[in-house]
């Protein structure tokens, strides 16, 4: 079989299960945060908190809640990395230095998973499991729930609640992400990756020489870094280490981990507001990217331009040989595209061109489909733009979903959207404009510059991908790329949270002839047209100076 | 104010206690669990895929490892690692195939350095093999995105099979054969690239030639 024909059909497989799967787990996600009962786990874990899962909250509670939670979260991480040399099953590794555990705890915190150390050589058992896996869990499980709040938002009116954040955390993790993860956890296992705690582990190769094998609860670990959008390897290789995706099957379950909850949330938001189209212009759009994408890259990597990909006969540099072009392209989209962040080959290594489209994958500010929960509040975010923006051609007022798009909806609105290209912008200018940029490139030249605007990208959007030759661990990146994931993560959420509160506050206006139809291709249309432009303006200078003039230069 | 100051910390005692339990939940409790299943179902798998030789330890089936002669200075630090041409060589590694330093070159795909190293490399693997730079395959002269990658393209498997097998004594029909046995075609079909597992091969080999 030729190697395009096998890749056509890997991403065929990919779509069917994704088809496949979004409908029954969008409508059970929709289920689990619109029932009144509580599993009786639930009820133990809520007496031992102490909180009460029924009060309606709401947006400022629910906001505090929301960041409180990640305070501590950011706090007791530090804590774990300051004194894992202290903790049982630390291998031998020292206590993480201050700058290093802030950017860690601020990076998993986050959902971004930035990794400025590595893995195999810094991280114990514990560190691991009980430190950066819980974050995985439930950084993710708080991006659903601010997601689910913009929902009811729209779904709910004359009211201002938006429900209970300790309650829509724990189901989150409860209902959907343990489920799937041990599920998946035995799967990865099965293909290969590993899972114990045992210690590092000698062993003596045929040639004498001494080699030390890596032992970890890898499997657990990479079930929930991929299906919560996290992408923080337990390796420094990440994905592309054997122990954590072993074989063909295991890369194509990774990749379908990483989408499959992004692009089933558009149905559970369908269901939520009373309309399953609703929910399919939005994924239309998120699919449209995300697609192009993936042809652009992959296209790009089998045409492999590039001096030294030219010279070897194909870009390999960088990549598994049990992977290949055609999976590492579809990964490689497919993790910048959700804000995981995992990668199972380097992007650092991939042709000038292709680097550009994975950057603008993130700078799209992780919506085609994006992170879990993130996603979909971007792209709503984004339809009450493109919902503005046709309401400004036609001079009528703009309404979504039955509500009013006013002047305070669209200033969370612009707010939001100009928190992330600002960090990135000014990140990077301050980087480069201080010297710390230039000093922690690999390449030189117009690649050198992607570096550092690749990592304040990928920090600003909470990915976590990088160009990883960008040697990110020192005082100056920790810290700055730290307050850049902190940033990038929490301030769009109060602006989320906001326009939530303020359109549950609204009565509905009822549909009329004059009323756009946002469940309609059209609609999806606008969206893809004002994602691009809007992002377009935003970057199309910095994209210039990096990947485009390395690409168009090759 | 003082009622601010509370409600702050009545909310994050709650949000401790929360984190705390999902701690206990999430990073002990589903660790564990999965751990209990893989080990009970999958022991092999979950603990490396350890490969035995005669009751010894040799490596792992999913971890590359180096196939150099003994160093001349074993003390030499900088000595350059020569290739064995008993065996089936793997693909270029930046970390000499060291599991507790993984990761790639980093370098572009236009990148000067990289281009010189790939030119040098394809020289020095098409002189090592007999063979001319056009029938040297591109994972012959690129690192992987691990660094510890445990195979190769059965084209790179290809081009190493006359030198294999004149070292060794054995005939060229014979460690074809080999070679065909060893590969492994996509996963299910369409998976990925097909590849060939660089210890498996060479210990079939060493088998091989010892009869």
């Amino acid at each position: 079989m030729s190697p395009v024909l096998a890749d056509v059909l890997q991403v065929s497989a990919l779509i069917v299960a994704l088809v496949l799967v979004h409908r029954p787990l969008g409508d059970y996600m929709a289920a689990v945060f619109t029932s009144g009962k509580h599993l009786r786990v639930e009820k133990w874990i809520y007496r031992a908190v102490g909180a009460n899962p029924d009060t309606e909250m709401r947006w400022p509670a629910y906001l505090r809640g929301v960041l409180a939670f990640s305070a501590i979260g950011v706090l007791f991480l530090y804590l774990i990395l300051r004194i894992q040399d202290d903790l049982p099953g630390s291998l031998g590794f020292a206590a993480i230095t201050p700058d290093q555990a802030f950017n860690t705890a601020a990076s998993f915190v986050s959902n971004t998973n930035w990794q400025s150390y590595s893995g195999e050589s810094s991280m114990g058992h514990v560190a691991q499991t009980a430190g950066l896996a819980v974050q995985n869990f439930v950084s993710a499980a708080v991006g659903i729930a601010v997601a689910v709040a913009l929902v009811r938002g729209f779904a709910r009116s004359r009211t201002g609640e938006l429900g209970n954040f300790w309650a829509d955390l724990v189901r989150g993790v409860v209902r959907i992400l343990i489920p799937i993860t041990v599920i998946a956890a035995v799967l990865l296992v099965a293909a290969g990756a590993v899972q114990n705690f045992a210690g590092i582990h000698e062993v003596t190769t045929v040639t004498g020489q001494t080699q030390s094998i890596s032992p970890g609860a890898v499997a657990s670990q990479e079930a929930i870094k991929d299906l919560g959008t996290n992408g923080g390897g337990y390796f420094n290789a990440n994905s592309a280490h054997p122990f954590e995706n072993p074989n063909g099957f295991s890369n194509l379950l990774t990749i379908f981990l990483l989408l499959v909850i992004p692009f089933s949330l558009p149905r559970t938001f369908g269901r939520m507001v009373g309309s399953v189209r609703q929910g399919y212009a939005i994924v239309g759009a998120m699919a449209t990217i995300w697609f192009v994408g993936v042809v652009l890259v992959t296209w790009l990597e089998y045409a492999h331009p590039g001096t030294a990909s030219q010279l070897a006969g194909g870009a390999m540099e960088g990549k598994e040989q049990r992977f290949g072009e055609g999976a590492s392209s579809l990964f490689a989209v497919s993790t910048t595209m959700t804000s995981t962040g995992s990668v199972n080959s380097f992007h650092d290594s991939f042709g000038g061109l292709s680097g550009g489209v994975l950057l603008l994958g993130m700078m799209l500010g992780e919506i085609a489909p994006g992170g879990v929960g993130s996603g979909l509040y971007g792209m709503l975010i984004m339809a009450v733009v493109a919902v503005f923006i046709a309401g400004l051609m036609v001079g009528r007022t703009p309404e979504y979903l039955g509500k009013k798009i006013g002047t305070r909806e669209m200033k969370y609105a612009a707010c939001y959207i100009l928190i992330t290209p600002a960090l990135v912008l000014i990140g990077t200018a301050v980087a480069m404009a201080t010297g710390h940029g230039e000093a922690s490139m690999t390449n030189t030249g117009a690649h050198g510059f992607s570096e550092v605007l690749y990592a304040y990208t990928s920090a600003s959007n909470n990915n976590g991908s990088a160009f990883a030759g960008f040697g990110a661990n020192t005082e100056f990146h920790n810290t700055a790329l730290g307050l850049c994931m902190l940033l990038g993560r929490f301030l769009p959420m109060v602006f989320v949270l906001a326009l939530a509160g303020s359109l549950a506050e609204q009565k509905p206006v009822p549909e009329t002839a004059g009323t756009l139809r946002t469940e309609k291709p059209l609609f999806t249309g606008l969206l893809v047209g004002t994602i691009m432009i809007i992002t377009g303006l935003t970057f199309f200078p910095a994209l210039a100076l990096g990947p485009l003039a390395e690409g168009l230069a090759a | 104010m003082n009622n601010s100051v509370a409600n702050t910390g009545r909310l994050a005692w709650a949000a401790l206690r929360m984190l705390l339990v999902l701690t206990v939940v999430t990073g002990v409790l589903y660790p564990l669990a999965v751990t209990g299943i893989a080990q009970g179902l999958f022991r092999d798998k979950a603990n490396g895929s350890i490969v035995n030789v005669e009751g010894k330890e040799v490596g792992s089936e999913l971890i590359g490892q180096t196939w150099d002669l003994p160093k001349k200075n074993p003390d030499d630090e900088n000595e350059v690692p020569r290739p064995d041409p008993k065996w089936f060589q793997p693909r270029p590694s930046n970390s000499g195939y060291d599991p507790l330093s993984t990761g790639s070159s980093q370098l572009g795909a236009s990148d000067p350095t990289l281009t010189k190293l790939v030119g040098d490399t394809k020289k020095a693997v098409a002189a090592f093999n007999g063979v001319p730079e056009s029938e040297v395959p591109k994972d012959a002269v690129t690192g992987s995105a691990s660094a510890i990658d445990p195979h190769i393209s059965p084209e790179y498997a290809e081009i190493q099979i006359k030198r294999v097998a004149k070292v060794n004594g054995l005939s060229e029909q014979q460690v074809t054969k080999l070679v065909e046995d060893h590969t492994e075609g996509r996963t299910a079909g369409f998976l990925g690239e097909p590849h060939v597992n660089v210890l498996k091969l060479n210990l079939a080999l060493k088998d091989l030639a010892a009869r």
